[in-house]
Order: structure tokens, then C-alpha cells, then sequence
């Protein structure tokens, strides 16, 4: 990579930028805050609050929210053993965080570069992976997810794994489609000309361009395994009690509709808070990201079509 | 009774843009009578359309905004008429044809319903709408009227598209025809059968045309009386000859000294000696279709050799194939000495730096994603042992000037630039190399006329400085007279004529070569109508 | 046409394949089978002749062959907890979850399509923004929650609908809306982008130089070149609503696919997990023969 002595200030007026063009998006920015909340919960939250998430308080059993004589700890109630809900939710978080970024992460990597593969060279292994890929899915992620757990067991390792595995297929298609229409596009040509090496093409020419749609995907996609990950736990195959995970926490209200909703209704709003928040910021980024795009949010960020 | 059929009366349309607001026409002024044509003539942003989207209400009007003007047709100020009254005008008496056919028809529907379909709009009957529609048909020069109305638009050439769009316009038997670029998208030859049916239709009915164009050959050859605009104002207006022969404006003068193949052809070169490149029996095939039959020519050291051909003739295949950047299936093709297509991987990344290619489409040649430097650099990257890296920023902003940019544009992304600024950018990647021989597949096609003329003569200027050969491929053979020593004429896949130009242009052999000489247009209105009568009697474009 | 409908089912027809080579090769060495099969405090002996009975001694290849004809008569065997054929639950349930998929995907279809095509043709109106900002709320709640707020809605606090079972009509109520969120914002949106496209096409322009009314432009113009890309969507959706399926049947008590599936797991009813599966699969490769039928009908450049 070529770096000019000015590199360090590029870095920095990267960041200015960035910050800039989210501040145009109030949307977007709202969603940002509220991920960076949901991030901090997880990090810092079971450092803190582990103590305070499992303190079981028999006389605060199923205590109702906005109630402030318990203490800012209750202040969204309690559950049946009369531990304090924000609390908690803090707590599992990072559960709820680590299960999807972890599936991501995994599926984005290893769909990505299958999809690199499959698109760029015409071997008779693309067809192989693409038909691998087809097979996944074609059936509905949720379902094989239920039946591999069911196999094996629900370990978090294994929720991972199965959640990674059944994504694959989504990044693996996207980046394959992208690659094969990057692949005839002049720019790509012109460095064929030149003699740049296969290796470099895809690295240094396709990869950058494809990475917008992917980082855009990921990002829905992190939406769509956490919710996915939620209602493995609130059907019981997900993540097991002790930990807990806000599809967890959802389950557990589950029997005490009646007399304490709000032990299922917190955990849920915190799901669609963060799911809405992924929505939102993946849109401001398919604009920001790409540099022919950008305009629209550096002109005084009034909405576009 | 009205004093023009169609009157523009100062006219000034804005668009409101996030990045602020362009003022796209300002105060324009034309008009058009039963029985002429009247040409629009300007590059692209003169908002040569712009006053054409008015007439028809195709333009937005949320980013757009008329601020002022009248548009009189038949005496009525057509902006002062209700929504559902401008319907009634649109595709009944005043029609429109636009330039690339193809996406101007509705893919999922029969050409016969997208014809019926003005006629029904207007309640005709759907008996008489069916009639009109085959008759149309057989007028435009569709055979078996009655089977092409069953077929959908992508059945048809590019040719006999545009031929369904003028007979959907015509179905109603409109005063006036508006046609946008109408044959920008087409060949050369196909081209001129296009504008030859125009004209006589405009004969035969006596409806008022209005041609919009960036083509001053166009103009010469059917237009009666010329408007020029240039960044959204009338700059020049008149009889068309007059104009041609006492420009006024001096971006009208401008306009006419770029317009290419008016100046004198090389002198015939001495071709002794070792040539640089051979190419010998080179054969392609794409499945069952043979992109190249066979095709062998040479060049010689510092020669411009030009191959011209329309679309499917197999020019641009020949290039890739030369390149290996699509594998021929047979042939050799020998430079230096040595055949490329022989040869192993190792040897062919040396020679990569000697033969170099330009391509059409500045936009998509360069990638979004890097700057310029890193776009230029890129080649050094490759092939380290060309310039060590303390030195890159100083030779990249040597090559930024040497191809007519500043040294500071070495920090932006290419979106950031004009077409013209982008191609002299892809220009500089290639001398990055110092490659003795470049491939222009098509460099200046996608480019304004004036913007041609300024890229050509850069690359005519690099040629005597550092001493380099060109291949250049063009579909059109003006433009490739002034800047060419040999001309090599392609159709379906073979060598049809080679030659020095000047023998190429004056004393033609082949027909198809003198078929395409025939076609082109000539942007002298009155040496073009002499060229036009000398075609009809020759009989050698069929209408 | 017929030869793009062929390269597609082969392809369905593979992936159906692969699904159940797949299963298999899963069920059986992920552990003993008779684990999957049997319930936890079953002695050696139940487990040897269940071995016996059902082959399981067998080598892998064997056992593999016994499947395959088995699939093939579409025996699954017994269900062990019904005492009857596995093949013959799964098909009850299916009845059901088939008309809440088809009920709620039809709904979906023509609601988004309409208000899509409604709000596309004024992007960035009052109108666009309202249904934009609820769809994408729509898509963003998980079904499951929903499903629990609805409860306590209009089940618990208000009494208008009854909390779960089948029966009335008004037992479907509930469970149809909350399956029809998530979809209807997804395609909303697609169908929106793609109108989006479709009215600032060409072709569009060209009918509005032809003075065509506003009416036909959208509906007979844009909608069918629009619909190309949301039928793919629709596609997944439908074959996605499984997955809602499985939540929705659980909470309300419906007795379809999905609920007997997460009951078979919970009570260890193999024979039921694997009728349910291939009953879904083979359901999923059918529609994605009728998407792809109506894809060529719609499009005519696929035809030749």
C-alpha cells in the first residue's frame, strides 16, 4: 500500500468525515448512539452489574417498573425471584452481542472469500460451493438451526456455529455476483493489461469495491441472527439458563403475562431498539460508503430519495 | 391564425440540486414551422434537451422549476394548459423519439400493444388502431408487419427499434416530431438509412421536426435551420449552410474547426524494416459465433495504424485478443519477434509492459476507489523495477502535466472529474509503463466533439515526444483521418480493406468501404447534400 | 421457457437432495441414533432391539439404502408418541400451516404491492415516509414479542380475541397479523425500491410522451417490470415463513408444522422431525417451481 508522509492527517480527517457525514443523517445518528449504548452495555456491563443481574430479593418478587423506592436499579421492575431488570438486561447483552457478532463474523469470512473464489475463477468448484450454498438455503435458516441443535447440543459454541453456518450462504451469493460483474469492469481489465497478478486483482481492485455491500449486508444481517438467536432461546433450544440473552429473558416472562408484562416487555423493546438501530445505520452507510454516493449526505444531509 | 406552429419564448428552466441550483436553460428562444426541420446543436450540459422536456412535460418538477417563458403552440401557451389538456397534445400532435431505443420500449410488452397503445390512448377503436399500426409498420420499413407486431423490443436490432419508435410516434399523424439524438446509439451506415427515412416521412406528412443533436453531420444533413447552445443559452441561430459557412459565435467556431476529418491526411510512410507488431490469422469464436475469422495485418515502429469497423464487425474482440485478455482460439500474434500467444506466463508479464490499452468509457476504466496517484502508481507497483518509490510523486506529477492535468489532482477520486479530464488520467496510467505500442479500443467514442478533438491532438502530440505506435479502433471513419497513416476496414469478423489513408479516402476499392465513406456525414451542409445526391443515384444506402 | 424451468428444478432437485443426504449423514453421526429416537431413561435392552428392529447395526451404506427407499414409499416410521405413522401427523399439520402461509402471503402480496406502488410514485411525500418508517419497524420486531404484546392486548386486557387454540375465526386473527409483519415491511420495501426504478425508467418516459394517464403508468407500465425482482423476494419470504411459522404455531397453540416440530424435539419424536422436514423441503422446492414459472411468464426475454 502506498502511504505518503501525510498519512497521519488523511487518518484523522477520515474520522472527521465519517462523524460529519452521520451527524447529516439524524437518523442515523440516533441509531449510532443507541448501538454504541447496546455496545457498552455488553462490554462493561457483566463487569459491573454481574453482582446487582443475579441478586435475588424475595420480598421485590415480580415488583412493577417505574417504581423508585427500591432504587434506580428497579426502576423497570423486577422478575419472579425479584432480581432487577435493567440490571439484566445490561447483563445479557453481552450475550445477545457475542452470539451474533460472533455468527457474523464467521459467516462474512468464510462466505465472502468462498464467494471471492467462486466469482472470480470459473472452476468447476464455484458450481460446487454455489450448490452447497443452494442447499442451505433452501430450507429455512430457523428450522435447521432447530434440528442441528437438536443433535447436537445447544452449547453456545454450537448456537454459533449453526447460526454461522446457515448465513454462509448470503455472503457467499451476494459477493459471488458482485465479483462476477466487478470482474468485467474496465478498471479490472486495465490492471489485467498491466500484468497485475490474480491475487492482487482481488485483493487490491474487486475487494474494495465489493466491501461496501458487504459491510451494508453484515450489518442487516447482525440484525437478522440476533433475532434469530432470540427465538431459538424463547423456544428453549437457544442459549440455557444461567447465562442469559434478551430472547432469554422474553421466555422466562413468558407464563407472568398476566400480572408482570413487563418482565417480557423490556427485553423485547431493547431487541427491536437495537434491530431498528442495525436497519437504519446499514442505510446511512450504502450512501456514505461509497465515495460517487457520498454527495447526498455532505450537501446539508436533506433526505434523498 | 398563429405565427409559428411552435414558438419557445424565454424559456428558463432550474433544477434544485443538494449541491445548489443549476440553471439549465436561460432565456431561450426558437420556433418551428409546418414543413421544416430545426436542429438543436450542442454538446452535453448545453441543455440542448432541456426546452424539448418542457415542451412534452417530462420534466420533474419538484427538482425542476420553469422560472419563466412561454411554449406557444398553435397560438396556445402550452405551460398555462391543465395537466389532463397536455396529455391530450402528448403523442397526438406533438411526439417525441429518444436516443437508445432499447430502453425506451417496455420490455415485457409486444411492439403491436406499445404502437396501439398511442392510438388507444387517444380513443381510436381498436380494429382501425390494429390497421394503422401494420400499415405503420410497412411504412418505416418492417418486414412482415403483421409477425413483428407479436414480437417483443429485444427481438429487434438497434436499426429497426428505432424505426418502431418513429412509427408509435407517427401513429397519430402528429404536426410536429421531436427527436432526441435519434441515432446517436446506431451505426454509421444504419444511421444514415434512419435520418433518410425521417426526411421523407417529414416530406410526405409536413409535420415540423425538431432534431436535437451534439452532431454536426446530423445537422448538415437534415436540418434547414440550426440552433447552437452551449452551458444553457442560444449562442447562434440561423440557416443552417449560413451558419456553417459564417459562424458568429466563436463557441460556434469553436465547435466547427474540432469537428474531425477536414484536415489533410498523412503522407504515405516508408514501411521497410522489422515491423513492431504482426499479427497473423488470428481466429475467435464465442460459441457458435465467430467474432474473428481470421484477420492479419502489421505495424511498423511509430505508425498509427486505425481499425474501423460498426458493431459486430470484430475490432474490439481483435484488441482483447491481441492483449490475452480474452484467449483467441488460433493465429499468432508476433511482437518483436516472438509469438504472445505462445508464450509463458513469466515472459508475457515482461512484454505486459510494452503494449498498453485505453479504453471507451473513462468512467468505468479507473476505479472509483483509488486516487489518482494511486491509479498512476499502481504500474510501479507491478513492475517494481521500473522507478523506485522515492521517486513516484515526482513522476506522477510529471505524467498529470504531461497529459495537460495539475499536479494537485494527484489527491482526488476520479468521480471528481470531467470525461475528458478522466480519459487524459487513463492516459498517463498507460505511459506510467513506458509502453512502446497503445491500444485505444474506442478512446474518444464516449467523449463531447470538442473534447475529441483535444484528446486526439494529446495523444498525436505524445506520439512524436516519446516516439509511440498506436492501434486505435473507431467505428466511424472521419474521425480517424486527420491522426491516422494507415486504415484497416473491418466488417463480420474480416479484414474488408487495408491501406494508407489517404488512399483509403479518396480512392476507396471495396464496396462496403465505400458504403461506409458514403454514410458518413460531412458537417459542410452543402458538401453533405452533394454527398446525398451522389449516394441516392449510386444507390448506395438503401433507405 | 421449458429449458429455464428445467435448468431451475434440477437445481431445486439437488439442493432436495443434498437436504437429505444431508439429514442423514447428521442423525447418524452426531451420536448414537437411538438417542434421537428413544427417550433418555430408555434401558440397553429397549435401545439393542430397537437397534435390531430398526437396523441401525447395519453399515452406513446399508442403513443408508433403507432410507432412501424408505423416503421414496414415504414411510418415516411410527411416531412414538402418537402410536401412529409419522407421515400421517406431519400431513395434519401441514393442512394447517399451509393455509396460514398461503392466508398471510397472499395478504402480504397485495398489501405491500399496493401501498408500495402508492408510495413509490411519491417518493419523499407524507405518505412514503409514514409506511417507510413502519415497515421498517415491521422488519425489525421480532415476531415472537410481538406476538406476546398482541396477547396482552387485545387478548388480556382488551378480551376481544381469544389467546390461543384454533376453532373461530377469530383465533386466526392474531396469529396471521403477527406473521404478516415481518414479511409485509421486507417486501414493502423491495417493491417500493423497485417501483422506485421502474417509474424513473425510460420506457416510463416515453409512455408519458405518448400521454398516457398517471393510472396506467404505474399499474400497467412499471408494476410488471417491477414485479421481476420482488416475486424472487416474495420466493424467500414464503419459504421463510416457516420460519415465523415455528413461533407463531408455538405461542398460539396452532397445531401445524412448527409446532409439532418444537414439540417432537421437546418429547424426542425423531421419526416426526424428519417426516416434518422432508414435508417442508419437498413443499419449499414446489414453490420455488411456481416462482420461477411465473418469473418466465412475466418476463419475456427469459422465454427464448
Amino acid at each position: 500500500m502506498i502511504q505518503t508522509n501525510s498519512s497521519l492527517a488523511k487518518e484523522r480527517g477520515r474520522l472527521a468525515t465519517v462523524l460529519r457525514l452521520l451527524w447529516a443523517d439524524k437518523f442515523a445518528c440516533f441509531a449510532a448512539l443507541v448501538l454504541l449504548t447496546v455496545v457498552l452495555c455488553a462490554v462493561l456491563g457483566p463487569i459491573w452489574l454481574s453482582d446487582e443481574a443475579t441478586r435475588q430479593n424475595l420480598r421485590g418478587r415480580n415488583a412493577p417498573p417505574f417504581e423508585l423506592e427500591r432504587g434506580l436499579m428497579y426502576i423497570l421492575g423486577a422478575d419472579q425471584l425479584g432480581r432487577p431488570l435493567l440490571p439484566r438486561m445490561i447483563v445479557a447483552a453481552r450475550n445477545t452481542m457475542a452470539v451474533a457478532a460472533g455468527a457474523v463474523i464467521c459467516s462474512m469470512v468464510i462466505g465472502s472469500a468462498l464467494g471471492l473464489v467462486a466469482g472470480y475463477t470459473r472452476s468447476r468448484w464455484s458450481q460446487v460451493i454455489m450448490r452447497l450454498g443452494d442447499v442451505i438455503m433452501s430450507f429455512p435458516s430457523l428450522l435447521l438451526a432447530v434440528i442441528v441443535l437438536y443433535m447436537l447440543e445447544p452449547s453456545v459454541a454450537n448456537i454459533v456455529l449453526v447460526l454461522a453456518i446457515t448465513r454462509i450462504p448470503i455472503y457467499l451469493r451476494t459477493t459471488r455476483a458482485e465479483v462476477l460483474e466487478v470482474r468485467e469492469r474496465m478498471f479490472v481489465q486495465a490492471a489485467r493489461v498491466m500484468g497485475t497478478s490474480d491475487r492482487r486483482i482481488v485483493f487490491r481492485h474487486i475487494l474494495p469495491v465489493v466491501m461496501p455491500t458487504l459491510i451494508t449486508i453484515a450489518t442487516l444481517d447482525f440484525a437478522f441472527v440476533m433475532l434469530a438467536e432470540s427465538s431459538l432461546s424463547f423456544l428453549g433450544i437457544g442459549i440455557q439458563p444461567p447465562e442469559i440473552t434478551w430472547g432469554l429473558m422474553v421466555s422466562q416472562g413468558r407464563p407472568y403475562l398476566t400480572n408482570a408484562w413487563w418482565l417480557s416487555f423490556w427485553p423485547g423493546l431493547a431487541l427491536i431498539l437495537t434491530t431498528l438501530s442495525l436497519n437504519l445505520l446499514s442505510a446511512w452507510m450504502r450512501i456514505a460508503l461509497d465515495p460517487v454516493q457520498r454527495w447526498r449526505l455532505e450537501m446539508g444531509g436533506r433526505k434523498n430519495g | 391564425m398563429a405565427e409559428h406552429l411552435l414558438e419557445v419564448r424565454n424559456l428558463s428552466v432550474d433544477f434544485h440540486t443538494a449541491a445548489g441550483t443549476v440553471n439549465a436553460v436561460r432565456d431561450v428562444s426558437w420556433h418551428l414551422d409546418r414543413g421544416e426541420t430545426l436542429a438543436i446543436l450542442g454538446e452535453s450540459g448545453s441543455g440542448k434537451s432541456v426546452s424539448a422536456s418542457a415542451i412534452m412535460n417530462l420534466i420533474d418538477m419538484p427538482p425542476g422549476e420553469i422560472t419563466s417563458g412561454q411554449i406557444l403552440f398553435d397560438g396556445d401557451d402550452v405551460l398555462r394548459m391543465t395537466v389532463a389538456q397536455r396529455r391530450a397534445l402528448n403523442g397526438k400532435r406533438i411526439a417525441m423519439i429518444f436516443q437508445d431505443p432499447l430502453s425506451h420500449l417496455n420490455p415485457v410488452y409486444t411492439v403491436g400493444w406499445q404502437i396501439c397503445e398511442t392510438m388507444h390512448v387517444h380513443h381510436m377503436p381498436d380494429d382501425q388502431a390494429r390497421a394503422r399500426t401494420q400499415e405503420l409498420l410497412r411504412r418505416v420499413g418492417i418486414t412482415d408487419p403483421a409477425a413483428a407486431m407479436a414480437k417483443y423490443p429485444h427481438e429487434f436490432s438497434g436499426g429497426q427499434r428505432q424505426r418502431l419508435m418513429i412509427a408509435m410516434a407517427l401513429a397519430m399523424k402528429p404536426d410536429i416530431l421531436i427527436a432526441d439524438e435519434p441515432t446517436t446509439a446506431l451505426d454509421v451506415t444504419v444511421q444514415a438509412q434512419v435520418l433518410a427515412l425521417l426526411q421523407e416521412l417529414q416530406q410526405e406528412t409536413g409535420m415540423g421536426l425538431l432534431l436535437i443533436t451534439h452532431d454536426l453531420g446530423v445537422v448538415a444533413e437534415i436540418a434547414d435551420r440550426v440552433v447552437v447552445m452551449n452551458q444553457g443559452v442560444v449562442v447562434e441561430s440561423g440557416n443552417a449552410a449560413e451558419v456553417y459557412r459564417n459562424p458568429q459565435h466563436p463557441y460556434t467556431r469553436r465547435l466547427i474547426d474540432a469537428a474531425p476529418g477536414k484536415g489533410d491526411t498523412r503522407e504515405e510512410r516508408d514501411r521497410q524494416g522489422e515491423p513492431l507488431l504482426r499479427v497473423e490469422g488470428l481466429q475467435k469464436s464465442y460459441g457458435g459465433f465467430h467474432a474473428l475469422k481470421g484477420t492479419s495485418f502489421t505495424i511498423m515502429p511509430g505508425e498509427t495504424v486505425a481499425i474501423v469497423g460498426e458493431s459486430g464487425s470484430g475490432k474490439s474482440t481483435m484488441a482483447r485478443a491481441i492483449l490475452r485478455l480474452d484467449e483467441p482460439d488460433g493465429g499468432k500474434v508476433v511482437w518483436k519477434g516472438r509469438d504472445l500467444l505462445a508464450m509463458p506466463p513469466k515472459e508475457l508479464f515482461a512484454i505486459r509492459r510494452d503494449i498498453q490499452m485505453v479504453f471507451q468509457d473513462p468512467t468505468q476504466s479507473l476505479n472509483p476507489r483509488m486516487t489518482v496517484f494511486q491509479i498512476i502508481a499502481e504500474a510501479w507497483i507491478v513492475h517494481p523495477d521500473i522507478l523506485p518509490k522515492a521517486r513516484w510523486k515526482e513522476r506522477v506529477a510529471e505524467l498529470l502535466v504531461q497529459v495537460g492535468l495539475h499536479p494537485d489532482m494527484a489527491r482526488r477520486y476520479p468521480h471528481q472529474f470531467s470525461g475528458g479530464q478522466r480519459q487524459r488520467i487513463a492516459i498517463a496510467r498507460t505511459l506510467a509503463l513506458k509502453p512502446r505500442l497503445i491500444i485505444c479500443d474506442e478512446a474518444v467514442s464516449a467523449l463531447d466533439v470538442s473534447i475529441q478533438a483535444q484528446v486526439i491532438e494529446l495523444l498525436d502530440g505524445l506520439r512524436r515526444e516519446l516516439g509511440l505506435s498506436y492501434l486505435f479502433i473507431a467505428h466511424d471513419l472521419p474521425v480517424v483521418r486527420d491522426f491516422a497513416d494507415r486504415v484497416i476496414v473491418m466488417k463480420s469478423g474480416e479484414i474488408v480493406e487495408e491501406g494508407p489513408t489517404g488512399q483509403i479516402f479518396d480512392r476507396p476499392r471495396q464496396p462496403y468501404t465505400r458504403a461506409l465513406l458514403a454514410a458518413s456525414l460531412d458537417p459542410d451542409p452543402v458538401v453533405q447534400a452533394a454527398r446525398r445526391a451522389t449516394r441516392q443515384s449510386e444507390g448506395l444506402v438503401p433507405a | 421457457m421449458k429449458r429455464f424451468i428445467g435448468k431451475r428444478a434440477i437445481a431445486s432437485a439437488i439442493s432436495l437432495v443434498g437436504l437429505v443426504i444431508l439429514v442423514f449423514f447428521l442423525s447418524r453421526l452426531t451420536g448414537d441414533p437411538t438417542d434421537l429416537y428413544l427417550p433418555i431413561d430408555a434401558t440397553q435392552e429397549m435401545r439393542d432391539r430397537f437397534r435390531e428392529l430398526h437396523g441401525l447395526n447395519d453399515p452406513l451404506i446399508v442403513q443408508f439404502g433403507h432410507y432412501v427407499a424408505d423416503l421414496a414409499r414415504l414411510d418415516f416410521g411410527e411416531s412414538i408418541r402418537q402410536a401412529r405413522p409419522a407421515m400421517d401427523v406431519v400431513l395434519e399439520g401441514f393442512r394447517w400451516t399451509l393455509t396460514l402461509a398461503v392466508i398471510t402471503m397472499t395478504l402480504v402480496t397485495v398489501a405491500a404491492i399496493v401501498i408500495g406502488s402508492l408510495a413509490a410514485f411519491n417518493v419523499g411525500g407524507v405518505f412514503d415516509r409514514i409506511t417507510s418508517f413502519f415497515s421498517l419497524i415491521g422488519a425489525s420486531a421480532p415476531d415472537f414479542w410481538i406476538a406476546i404484546v398482541g396477547i396482552v392486548i387485545f387478548s388480556v386486557q382488551l378480551r376481544w380475541l381469544p389467546t390461543s387454540g384454533t376453532g373461530t375465526m377469530w383465533h386466526w386473527i392474531l396469529p396471521i397479523s403477527v406473521l404478516f409483519i415481518r414479511p409485509f415491511g421486507l417486501i414493502l420495501q423491495v417493491v417500493r425500491g423497485a417501483m422506485i426504478t421502474a417509474l424513473s425508467s425510460a420506457y416510463v418516459k416515453t409512455a408519458k410522451a405518448k400521454g398516457v394517464p398517471p393510472r396506467p403508468i404505474i399499474f400497467v407500465h412499471a408494476l410488471r417490470n417491477a414485479m421481476l425482482p420482488v416475486i424472487t423476494v416474495i420466493g424467500d419470504q414464503a419459504a421463510g415463513i416457516l420460519n415465523g411459522a415455528v413461533v407463531v404455531e408455538t405461542i398460539f397453540g396452532f397445531p401445524g408444522i412448527g409446532k409439532q416440530m418444537i414439540d417432537a424435539i421437546l418429547q424426542r419424536d425423531f421419526a416426526v422431525i424428519l417426516a416434518a422436514i422432508m414435508v417442508s423441503a419437498i413443499a419449499i422446492f414446489l414453490m420455488n417451481l411456481l416462482i420461477d414459472l411465473a418469473y418466465a411468464l412475466l418476463d419475456p426475454r427469459i422465454r427464448y
